[in-house]
């Protein structure tokens, strides 16, 4: 039985219906290779890895607490000599100075925007953080390079590469972050709690220190955890300055190694498959999971502000 | 203390920190601009680097820049449309939402010499490119798909629901309305958030050292045919951006007057940076009154 002509016609989806499909496929598409792409690092990086542990069988309490790094000798006992704790160290060291030293200028300057300056300042300050946001961080590098490190060296002695010159170098970098994250925590603590407090008699100070900063205080660690995954996967500006030898840091001043520096400099002079060339991978692994925990202490510390909020 | 006092030595303090912060970037700036500017002359933008001897200029750099960056605009703003539309228009507040908007958190908090490792592995080996212009671009799309589509979802989002409501009494599928409607409204903010990618892109380096390489070959600018080797719109040749030049010019060059050139590029990248952020915001503006009758 032959369906008629209108029954066909009235049976069939719309133009409209059939565009909107179409746009909704589009968006799926597009949506859904973000989230393959996403896999695909994780997948690949991690394989590269582990080859370390499956094919070189190095023991992974070695290669954490090693420190001795020479991917291409084998030690007494016959093993290679893969201690990553040097470069883990200094990774470590240089990210929590930074934040250390960025944090309190970051808070003022958050401070100062959200409380204290009039609105002419605060957009003077919006641009002053857009411009640090915008400089690249070869060009960090390369001032750094060219006036921290003689500076260093002038004061402190030594070469003037290290963790010293590394701190002050990502403190510039990791600061327009800090800063305009903690600038949104603070703007986004009500206005009336402020008038509240100003009319219980308090100073302004005390408003801010009491009432502003206390509330905002889960968007202020957020920022900083933000500020410090990006110092810690911070490759060029480091490795200019941080005088690349895998030695165990002794002082602020002596020449060590990120987990970054290390990478960028090396990973073109192995070859695939390597022994050294695998360690280096495990490297990039150890980023890799470092910036996936940092995600998820940012997300802890999101769940915990909702809760304190709510409650 | 009494209140009064604490509160003085306060505001003191916030003043010398913000004091101190604006002291840097000016000194900053202050820096580059004065010892990079001197060193920027015609021949500079316009000879070829030189190696082993004094003089040499950044052609081919600020060229590759430039090139990459239309490159990586070209694939990665039509992905991140898509995907910027489903987060605003489409997604449901459900777990599969969540999954993707974890993902794309991740993507964006990746150290960028991660993702270059891994645009090397798979693309500049697996896929056999070689180091070439198309690997960098597609390394600084992971790079750029976050902030690109976070940029465009924003930007979606703040087109009050108004319009939508609008599209749909009218009888339009909501395809149409997002295409016909809340689209055109949006865009000032959608530029914006392109060209501010674009500064980012044009700043990086990390990611392109071990896919776009680190090697500059002489390239004919009036071969036009983009399969030939020598062409400079060929994007399968190796490109050294100029990111990467004072990079590799400070770490393991041997040209003598290095600094020169290092302060000269440095200033060449903030000054098109400067105008990158001036532009987006005087466009932004300026498409924000063409497209919707504000004064």
């Amino acid at each position: 039985m032959d369906k008629d002509n209108i029954q066909v016609h009235l049976m069939k989806s719309s133009k409209a219906t059939r565009e909107d499909y179409f746009g909704k496929t589009i968006c799926y598409l597009c949506i859904g290779l973000i989230t393959v792409l996403v896999g695909c690092i994780l997948y690949f990086i991690t394989s590269r890895g582990i080859a370390t542990f499956t094919q070189n069988h190095v023991k992974l309490g070695q290669f954490l607490s090693g420190t001795n790094w020479n991917p291409g000798v084998l030690d007494s006992h016959g093993n290679p000599e893969v201690g990553a704790l040097p470069m883990i160290v200094t990774s470590f060291g240089v990210t929590i100075l930074a934040a250390l030293v960025a944090t309190p200028f970051a808070i003022g300057m958050a401070v100062f925007m959200t409380e204290i300056s009039p609105k002419r300042g605060t957009k003077l300050l919006q641009s002053v953080t857009e411009l640090l946001v915008g400089i690249p961080s070869v060009v960090y590098g390369f001032v750094g390079l060219s006036v921290i490190v003689p500076t260093v060296r002038h004061i402190f002695g030594g070469t003037g590469f290290g963790i010293l010159s590394g701190t002050l170098v990502l403190f510039v970098i990791i600061l327009p972050t800090v800063t305009s994250l903690s600038v949104d925590s603070l703007r986004a603590v009500p206005v009336h709690y402020r008038q509240a407090s100003l009319a219980l008699g308090a100073t302004r100070w005390q408003t801010i220190r009491k009432v502003v900063l206390k509330t905002a205080t889960p968007g202020i660690l957020t920022a900083i955890i933000f500020g410090m995954a990006r110092a810690f996967g911070e490759a060029l500006a480091v490795q200019m300055v941080i005088g690349n030898a895998v030695l165990m840091p002794t002082s602020l001043v002596s020449p060590s190694s990120t987990l970054t520096s290390q990478l960028t400099t090396q990973i073109g002079n192995t070859v695939m498959g390597t022994m050294q060339n695998n360690a280096l991978w495990s490297l990039a692994l150890i980023l890799l999971l470092m910036s996936l925990v940092f995600n998820l202490v940012v997300r802890v510390i999101g769940n915990w502000g909702k809760h304190k909020y709510e409650s | 203390m009494n209140p009064k006092r604490s509160n003085q030595i306060a505001t003191g303090t916030i003043f010398g920190l913000v004091a101190i912060v604006v002291l840097i970037l000016i000194g900053l700036i202050g820096y580059i601009l004065f010892n990079g500017v001197p060193n920027i002359s015609w021949h500079f933008i316009t000879a070829e680097a030189q190696a082993f001897s004094a003089g040499g200029g950044i052609r081919d750099q600020l060229f590759n820049s430039l090139y990459l960056l239309i490159l990586t605009l070209l694939i990665s703003f039509p992905i991140a449309l898509g995907a910027g539309i489903y987060l605003s228009e489409y997604a449901s507040d459900n777990w599969i939402t969540n999954v993707i908007r974890t993902m794309i958190e991740v993507l964006s908090s990746l150290p960028s010499v991660v993702v270059g490792l891994f645009g090397y592995l798979l693309f500049v080996i697996k896929f056999g490119f070689g180091f070439s212009i198309l690997a960098g671009a597609i390394a600084l799309t992971f790079f750029n798909l976050p902030l690109l589509t976070r940029q465009i979802e924003e930007s979606l989002r703040t087109v009050p629901n108004l319009q939508r409501e609008a599209g749909m009494s009218l009888g339009l599928s909501s395809w149409k309305t997002v295409t016909g409607i809340i689209l055109p409204a949006a865009v000032p903010g959608i530029i914006t958030g392109i060209i501010l990618c674009a500064g980012r892109v044009f700043g990086e380096a990390a990611a392109l050292i071990y896919t776009s390489g680190q090697s500059a070959p002489v390239v004919d600018y009036l071969n036009f045919n983009p399969l030939s080797p020598t062409s400079f719109l060929n994007p399968m040749r190796p490109a050294e951006t100029l990111a990467v030049h004072i990079w590799k010019l400070n770490t393991e060059g041997v040209t003598p007057d290095a600094h020169q050139i290092s302060s000269g590029a440095s200033a060449v990248l903030i000054i098109v940076i400067l105008i990158f952020n001036l532009g987006a915001r005087a466009l932004g503006s300026y498409t924000y009154r063409k497209m919707t009758a504000t004064k």
